[in-house]
């Protein structure tokens, strides 16, 4: 009995270490055969083959010495398999057959030689590849969680809240879609570098900002999704070094990462930014957002989208107390912001902004400016029956003074909001500014 | 995330001076893995333990210094990496390379975390 029990536990212990062995190797590894191959979605088959062998072999046989070689190893011998059968069904004469065992040794060799030194222009070439604009961003996400975060299907689909079968075709339709385009297997050049690049890193802030902004679903794979953004992040760092959007990235990833135990009371509640815990707040991981960001900006890339960002959430974090918050400086990387990518949202920080730098009436006027027909952003219209812009008109106005309109447009804000938790917030503003408009009476 | 130290403890007599090459290559390259996937906080070596100095209170409360590691033993910690990882089996993959990049056993620890 005992001994089943050890045997059992040792199992688990095994599938676990062959677990993080595959999440360690499977990036290099998909992206090494991918070096042969020229496709992703082979690559992939042929690296999950290889992941089935060493589940059946390893309880057995243990560990090997160098699991990442084993892999490459098993891999091999699935790929001359493959294709051997492929070829095999078309082609029978003799002369071919000793042509094609040729080509069986020359792509023996060819993948020995990939494997042995996978290099990081492969895995770069991967990255560029899952994140293709050819692909609908979902199948980007999904590919790219699976291909570089080697995330399993059933992972991604708890994470995103779908269901596994979704995932499944995502990923499906998304190697299709690769194969059908004939997108080759490279890192993009020239000018069509920056686009690409822009393509991968939208990609990577979705997975964070999934991770970071929900406040449904399972909560443990949410926080997973932050740390496999950041490791992409840092990923890409190291690849693509002289790219500054990737550092500036990368340093906004740290700097929301690091209020991530700030985000929360007790209870479970959301914490709003000026009421957080700055104590709380993770300094080493600030540090390190702090460095991204210098490095983004000697790059000469401070006025990109998200260097300026990384730039407004370091106005915060170095900021000691909420009172401290440097709002000039805020109200400038917003003009800035506004300048390159102009949106409502980014219009309604300004507005926010303003607010705090100037006092009420400017923020007001700002707010009036954005919401006006025609306003130069643009964007009036599309901030309509957005929860926010009450939310903010309100604040703006019980500063103010002027409570009654202030109540009415909490209550406003109130029954635009789907979120549970803000809508929390709201009523707990709505319940002080009932206290205030009870002592003015 | 959590993070972890992956310690390489080497035998006192170790002279880095005389370590193969091969096994400098292979270092360097598991250095190079771990920042391409983006596990990497910090890497160092120490000088070798017999250069350390240890120091303790007494009980008369004065403080003694000795020359040497704290410890008596034939090996010490010659060297570290700080990972950040998503769990511990994760950390002891990167361990199992690193034996077999230096050549040495090595300890594998999560950092304690929380408020600081």
């Amino acid at each position: 009995m005992l001994h089943n029990d050890r045997r059992r536990e040792n199992v688990t212990d095994i599938h676990k270490t062959i677990e993080a062995v595959w999440k360690i190797e499977s990036t290099r590894l998909i992206a090494g055969i991918a070096r042969v191959t020229r496709d992703i979605g082979i690559a992939e088959e042929l690296a999950q083959d290889a992941l089935v062998t060493a589940l059946e072999v390893w309880p057995a046989e243990g560990i090997p010495e160098n699991p990442g070689a084993w892999l490459m190893t098993a891999a091999k011998r699935r790929a001359i398999d493959y294709f051997r059968r492929g070829q095999m069904l078309v082609q029978k004469h003799e002369e071919i057959t000793r042509e094609l065992e040729f080509q069986q040794q020359h792509l023996g060799d060819a993948l020995d030689h990939a494997l042995d030194q996978v290099i990081d222009d492969d895995v770069l070439r991967l990255i560029f590849t899952a994140c293709h604009p050819v692909l609908p961003i979902e199948g980007r996400v999904a590919l790219t969680l699976r291909l570089i975060g080697g995330l399993a299907t059933p992972e991604i689909a708890r994470a995103f809240l779908v269901p596994e079968k979704t995932v499944g075709q995502r990923i499906f339709r998304a190697k299709k879609t690769l194969l059908e385009a004939h997108v080759p297997f490279e890192t993009p050049r020239g000018e069509e570098l920056r686009l690409r690049v822009d393509s991968v890193l939208s990609v990577v802030y979705l997975i964070f900002n999934e991770g970071y902004t929900a406040t449904s679903g399972d909560e443990w794979m949410r926080a997973a999704l932050c740390e496999d953004a950041l490791r992409l992040g840092r990923m890409l760092a190291q690849l693509l070094p002289t790219e500054s959007e990737v550092h500036g990235l990368l340093a906004l990833m740290e700097f929301q990462a690091s209020r991530t135990a700030a985000r929360r009371g007790r209870q479970g509640e959301a914490v709003l930014l000026p009421d957080q815990d700055r104590s709380l707040w993770d300094d080493a991981q600030i540090q390190r957002g702090m460095a991204a960001l210098a490095h983004a900006q000697k790059l000469g890339g401070g006025a990109g989208n998200y260097a300026l960002q990384a730039a407004l959430a370091a106005c915060h974090m170095r900021a000691r107390t909420a009172e401290a918050t440097d709002w000039n400086r805020i109200v400038l990387l917003y003009d800035a912001l506004m300048q390159i990518r102009p949106s409502p949202i980014v219009a309604l920080n300004r507005a926010v902004a303003v607010g705090m730098a100037q006092g009420p009436a400017a923020g007001l006027e700002a707010l009036d400016a954005i919401e006006k027909p025609g306003a130069d952003s643009g964007t009036g219209s599309a901030l309509a029956g957005y929860h926010l812009l009450p939310s903010v008109r309100g604040d703006l106005l019980l500063k103010l003074g002027r409570f009654t309109g202030a109540r009415k447009e909490i209550e406003r804000a109130i029954t635009l909001t789907q979120n549970l938790r803000e809508r929390e917030l709201l009523a707990e503003r709505l319940k002080q500014i009932e206290k205030k408009v009870a002592w003015s009476a | 995330m959590p993070q972890y130290l992956v310690a390489i403890h080497l035998p006192d007599n170790f002279d880095p001076s005389q370590s193969d090459p091969a096994m400098m290559d292979d270092i360097h390259a598991l250095n190079k893995e771990m920042i391409a996937a983006g596990v990497r906080l910090f890497a160092g070596g120490l000088s070798p333990a017999g250069h350390a100095k240890s120091l303790r209170a007494q009980t008369d409360g004065k403080l003694l210094m000795t020359d040497g590691p704290y410890l008596e033993a034939k090996e010490h910690v010659g060297g570290f990496w700080i990972l950040e990882c998503g769990d511990v089996d994760q950390a002891v993959a990167w361990g199992r390379k690193a034996v077999k990049a230096c050549r040495a056993p090595v300890e594998v620890r999560e950092f304690l975390s929380g408020p600081k």
